[in-house]
C-alpha cells in the first residue's frame, strides 16, 4: 500500500468511528430515556422507597396509593415515549421488558463504543504508516488520538466499575465533538514533520500529553456528574440519571483516582517537554505560552489535590478546582494555539 | 505546606495521623499575644495548608498575564511595539511588571512565600515522619468489628499460636509488626512510603528551585548568526546578543570557535505541504581551542553540539545575499554577505545594506530578497518557494547621512532615513551590476549564501534541576499510589478452649485493596490455625 492509500484508509476509518460513535450516542441516550430502573436504580429504590415519590416527575404519587402510582408510572412512560410497556401497577418493580430493552440499548452503546475505539485505533495506526512517523504531530492527529484515549479510558473505567458505564453518553459526546472538530477544522493531509518536531521526544512528550488530556477529560466528566449528583442528593431529588449513577461519594472517589493517576503523568509530560526544549532550544524553560499554561494547569491540579486534604474545600470546592484545571488544559490546547504565538506553533523553526 | 491528597476515612476510631501537625493553625487566642506570640501565629498561618492553597492559586493566576502580554525576556521587540500601540495603558502595565511577569517583584513574592510555606511545613513533617518510622504501630482498638474491614472466626488453636502465625504472615508481607500488645493482639502497619514520597516530592521541589536559581545566577546564554564561510569565536563580543547570570564569569568562556562551512536545507517539493522544511544541517569546522586541530561536525535541529558543558544549538537559518559595492570614486567599499531576516514561510527576507565608507556621499539600500521570485498582482514581489531556485534582490536606494556617526546604536536591520532621500529602485539577479544614479557608485549582486542562527547556552544548574525533577516525580507517584493502612489480629481465648480470631483493617483512603489484604491475611492465619467446623462470621 502506498502512503496515499494508507492516508485515505485512515480518513475512512475515522469517519467510520464517528458514525459508530454517533449511533452509540443515540443508544446511550435511549438507555437513559427508555430505561426504567437499572439494577443499581432498583437497589436504591428498594433501600429508599420514600424517594420514589419524587422520582415520578413530581406527580405527587404517594406510596400505597396504587391508582395514582400507576397513573404516574404511565405518565412517566408516556413521557419517555414508550407507552406500550407500562401499567404493571406497582411503583417499585420495573417492568422486566422495559428493563431488558434499556439494558439492550446500553449494551448496544457499549458495543458501538468498542467498535469505534477499534476503528479509530486502526485509523491512527494507518495515519502513522501514511506519514511514516508517530501519528500525533499536529492538532488533527492530537485531537483524534485524544478522543481515542478518552473512549478507551471510559471503557476501562466501565469495565472495572460497571456502574460507571452510565457515563457513556457524557463521554461519547465530547469525544464526538473533538473528532468533528478534528476532521472539519483541524484536518491536514498526512505528511512528514518539520525538522523541529523530528525527535523521539515528540513520541514521549506528546503521547504523555495525549493520555493526560484524555484522563483529565474523563475525570472532568465524572466530576461534573459528581456535582450534579451531589446537588440532587442534597435536595433529595431523584431522576432518570441520578438513579443510575453511583452515589456522589463514589463518583468523587472515581474522579479523584483518575486525577491522582494522571497528575504524575502530566508532571512527566511537562518534564519531558522541558528536556526536549533543552535539547532543541538550549533552555529547558522559556515561559512560552504553552509552557506557562501547562504549568498553570499543573498548579491548578496541585491545588485540587491539596484542596481534597483541606477541610472546607473537599467535595464541591475541590470538584470546581478540578473543572478549572480541565478548562486550563483545554484552553492550553485550543486557546494558546489560536491566540498566542510561541515556540509551540507546530510550524517551522522559531522565528528569530 | 502540608500535602496529603487523600480523604481521611470517616471512621470513628482514632485517626491515623496525629491531628496536631505543625501545619495546622492553632486555635487563635486573641487577648494575650506577645510579639513572639504574634510571630508564632504568623508562622503558623503562613505554613498552613489554606495559605499554601491560596499561594498556589495566586501562582497560577499570576502566570496568566505572562502568557497574554509580550515578555521582555523572550520578545523585547513585541514589548516595544505594544508600548507604542498603547501609549496610555502600556506604561501602567509596565509599572505593574506585566512585561516581565516572571521576574517581577510580586510574582517572586508569591513563589518565595510559597516555598517558605512549603519548607516550614515539610521540615517539621519530615522530623515527625522520621519519628513515626521508628515508633511502634498503634495498639489494636478495643472493638475490631467497628473497623471498615473486619473478619472473625473460631479456631481450636491457642491464642499464642494464632498470634505467632499472624505475626509471621505479616512480617513475610513486609508489614511493620508489633506483637508486644497488652491485649493479646498483633498490630501492623504498611505504606510509610506514602509520606516518604510526599516529603521527598516537596523537598525535591526546593532543590529544583535551587537548580533554577543556580542556572539563573551562573548560566550564560547567547545567540549568533553565522554566514557560510565565516567563523564564530566564543567570546562575549562574538555574539549578536548575550546574557549572563549575575555571578557568571564572562571573561573565561570556553575558548572554542567554529566555521560554518555549509548550511543545507531541504524542502518538500509539490503536494499539499509544498515548501514545508524537511531537513536542516549545518556543517561546521570546530576548534576546541584556538591552537587545537579543527574537526568537521554536523549540527542539526534537536541535535546540539556539546563542548565542555556548553551547548550549541541550531535554531534558525536564512539568506545572506553577497554584494560588492563601489563608491563614486570607484573604490570597493563593501564586499560581503549581508544576513536578511526571513519574513514568511517561503523565506521572503528583508534586510538593509549600509554603505558607510562611500565617498563623496553615504548611501544605503532597503532591500527584499526573494529566493524563488514571482510577481503577485496584488502583493508585488513574492517568493513562491523557500529554496533559492530563482533568487531576486529588490533594492531601494537612499542617499544621505546614514546617521552612524552620531554614536547612537543602530539595528543592522533598520535604515534610518531621517536624513536620507529615496533615489531609485531596481530588481537584480545574481551577477547583475547596477550603476547607481547621481554618480553614487555601483552595486553588484554576486550571489547568495545562507546563514545559520545558533544559540549557545551554558546552564550549570541543569543537572541538579533534572535530578530534582526526577526525584519529585518518583516521590509524587509514591505519595499518590501507596496507601497507608493498618491491620490488627486479636486472639481471645473463649471459655470452651477454643479461640476467637478477629482481624480488622483500616486504610486512610478508600479500602478497595484493603479488603483483599485482610482476606489474604485471614487465609494465612487460618492455614496455621484452622477454623472449627461450624462457622466464620
Amino acid at each position: 500500500m502506498t502512503d496515499q492509500s494508507f492516508a485515505q484508509l485512515s480518513n475512512g476509518l475515522v469517519y467510520g468511528a464517528m458514525t459508530a460513535l454517533a449511533l452509540a450516542m443515540f443508544a446511550f441516550a435511549a438507555e437513559l430515556a427508555f430505561g426504567t430502573r437499572s439494577r443499581v436504580g432498583r437497589t436504591v429504590a428498594a433501600l429508599e422507597p420514600a424517594r420514589e415519590s419524587v422520582l415520578v416527575g413530581g406527580a405527587a404519587a404517594t406510596e400505597g396509593a396504587v391508582g395514582s402510582g400507576a397513573a404516574a408510572d404511565t405518565a412517566a412512560a408516556a413521557q419517555a415515549g414508550d407507552p406500550g410497556d407500562s401499567g404493571d401497577g406497582t411503583l417499585h418493580e420495573a417492568s422486566p421488558a422495559r428493563q431488558r430493552r434499556a439494558d439492550q440499548y446500553g449494551g448496544i452503546g457499549l458495543s458501538l463504543t468498542v467498535a469505534a475505539v477499534g476503528l479509530l485505533l486502526v485509523g491512527i495506526v494507518c495515519r502513522g504508516f501514511a506519514a511514516g512517523r508517530a501519528p500525533w504531530g499536529n492538532m488533527y492527529e492530537f485531537s483524534v488520538a485524544c478522543a481515542e484515549v478518552v473512549l478507551a479510558v471510559f471503557l476501562l473505567v466501565a469495565w472495572r466499575r460497571p456502574a460507571l458505564r452510565y457515563l457513556g453518553l457524557f463521554v461519547v459526546v465530547p469525544a464526538l465533538l473533538t473528532l468533528g472538530l478534528a476532521v472539519a477544522v483541524l484536518y491536514v493531509p498526512a505528511g512528514p514533520l518539520v525538522p523541529a518536531l523530528r525527535s523521539y521526544w515528540l513520541v514521549i512528550h506528546v503521547a504523555a500529553a495525549i493520555v493526560s488530556g484524555a484522563v483529565f477529560t474523563v475525570g472532568g466528566v465524572v466530576t461534573l456528574l459528581y456535582l450534579l449528583q451531589e446537588r440532587w442528593e442534597r435536595r433529595g431529588q431523584v431522576n432518570a440519571l441520578s438513579r443510575r449513577l453511583p452515589d456522589s461519594e463514589s463518583l468523587d472517589r472515581t474522579a479523584y483516582r483518575l486525577f491522582a493517576f494522571v497528575f504524575p503523568l502530566w508532571t512527566f509530560a511537562i518534564m519531558a517537554g522541558a528536556i526536549w526544549a533543552e535539547n532543541a532550544w538550549g533552555k529547558y524553560w522559556s515561559w512560552d505560552p504553552k509552557e506557562t499554561w501547562a504549568l498553570i494547569t499543573w498548579v491548578v491540579f496541585a491545588c485540587y489535590l491539596h484542596a481534597r486534604a483541606t477541610a472546607g474545600w473537599k467535595g464541591r470546592g475541590a470538584a470546581l478546582i478540578a473543572l478549572a484545571g480541565l478548562s486550563c488544559f483545554i484552553f492550553n490546547y485550543f486557546g494558546v494555539n489560536i491566540w498566542f504565538s510561541g515556540l509551540h506553533s507546530y510550524g517551522g523553526l522559531p522565528n528569530k | 505546606m502540608s500535602v496529603e491528597p487523600t480523604e481521611v476515612g470517616s471512621v470513628d476510631v482514632e485517626p491515623l495521623e496525629s491531628t496536631t501537625l505543625s501545619t495546622q493553625p492553632e486555635p487563635v487566642r486573641m487577648p494575650t499575644l506577645t510579639v513572639r506570640g504574634w510571630l508564632r501565629w504568623a508562622w503558623r498561618q503562613l505554613t498552613s495548608m489554606r495559605t499554601a492553597l491560596v499561594l498556589l492559586f495566586l501562582l497560577a493566576v499570576g502566570a496568566v498575564p505572562g502568557s497574554v502580554f509580550p515578555q521582555r525576556g523572550t520578545a523585547p521587540g513585541d514589548v516595544a511595539a505594544y508600548l507604542a500601540q498603547h501609549p496610555a495603558l502600556g506604561p501602567w502595565l509596565d509599572r505593574l511588571g506585566m512585561f516581565d511577569v516572571f521576574g517581577s517583584a510580586w510574582f517572586s513574592a508569591v513563589y518565595i512565600l510559597l516555598f517558605v510555606s512549603l519548607t516550614g511545613c515539610v521540615v517539621p513533617r519530615s522530623l515527625q515522619h522520621a519519628r513515626a518510622m521508628r515508633s511502634r504501630p498503634p495498639a489494636a482498638p478495643r472493638n475490631l468489628q467497628r473497623l471498615p474491614e473486619h473478619r472473625a472466626y473460631v479456631t481450636a488453636a491457642g491464642p499464642d499460636a494464632v498470634l505467632v502465625a499472624a505475626a509471621e504472615a505479616l512480617r513475610r508481607g513486609r508489614w511493620r509488626v508489633d506483637v508486644s500488645d497488652r491485649i493479646s493482639a498483633v498490630s501492623a502497619e504498611k505504606g510509610y512510603l506514602r509520606e516518604t514520597g510526599n516529603l521527598l516530592f516537596h523537598l525535591a521541589l526546593i532543590v529544583l528551585l535551587g537548580g533554577i536559581a543556580v542556572g539563573a545566577l551562573f548560566g550564560t546564554h547567547g545567540s549568533v548568526i553565522v554566514v557560510e564561510g565565516s567563523t564564530f569565536a566564543n567570546t562575549v563580543v562574538g555574539y549578536d546578543s548575550f546574557g549572563a547570570g549575575r555571578l557568571a564569569g564572562t571573561e573565561n568562556l570556553p575558548p572554542f570557535s567554529f566555521t560554518l562551512t555549509r548550511f543545507s536545507a531541504t524542502y518538500q517539493r509539490g503536494g499539499p505541504q509544498d515548501g514545508a522544511p524537511r531537513s536542516f544541517e549545518a556543517d561546521v569546522l570546530l576548534k576546541d581551542d584556538p591552537s587545537g586541530p579543527a574537526r568537521p561536525v554536523k549540527v542539526q535541529v534537536n541535535d546540539p553540539l556539546t563542548i565542555s558543558g556548553t551547548k550549541v544549538f541550531l535554531i534558525g537559518h536564512g539568506y545572506a545575499p553577497h554584494v560588492t559595492v563601489r563608491d563614486g570614486q570607484g573604490r570597493v567599499v563593501l564586499s560581503s554577505a549581508v544576513p536578511f531576516l526571513p519574513r514568511d514561510g517561503k523565506f521572503l527576507s528583508q534586510g538593509v545594506i549600509k554603505v558607510q565608507d562611500a565617498r563623496p556621499t553615504q548611501f544605503g539600500f532597503r532591500s527584499v530578497f526573494l529566493p524563488t521570485a514571482s510577481i503577485d498582482p496584488v502583493l508585488g514581489g513574492v517568493s513562491t518557494f523557500p529554496a533559492a531556485d530563482d533568487p531576486e534582490l529588490l533594492l531601494t536606494l537612499f542617499k544621505g547621512d546614514l546617521g552612524l556617526d552620531t554614536g547612537t546604536a543602530q539595528s543592522v536591520y533598520v535604515l534610518d532615513t531621517t536624513n536620507m532621500a529615496q533615489v531609485a529602485g531596481r530588481a537584480m539577479r545574481p551577477g547583475d551590476t547596477w550603476t547607481l544614479p547621481d554618480h553614487l557608485g555601483s552595486i553588484t549582486f554576486d550571489g547568495v549564501r545562507q546563514f545559520a542562527a545558533f544559540s549557545v547556552a551554558h546552564d550549570p544548574g541543569q543537572g541538579a534541576a533534572l535530578a530534582a525533577a526526577l526525584v519529585a516525580l518518583g516521590g509524587l507517584m509514591l505519595s499518590l499510589f501507596v496507601r497507608r493502612r493498618r491491620v490488627w489480629v486479636r486472639a481471645t481465648a473463649q471459655g470452651d478452649g477454643r479461640t476467637l480470631v478477629a482481624v480488622g483493617g483500616l486504610a486512610r483512603a478508600e479500602s478497595g485493596g484493603l479488603a483483599a489484604e485482610v482476606d489474604d491475611l485471614l487465609d494465612r492465619v487460618r492455614a496455621a490455625a484452622p477454623a472449627t467446623s461450624e462457622e466464620s462470621t
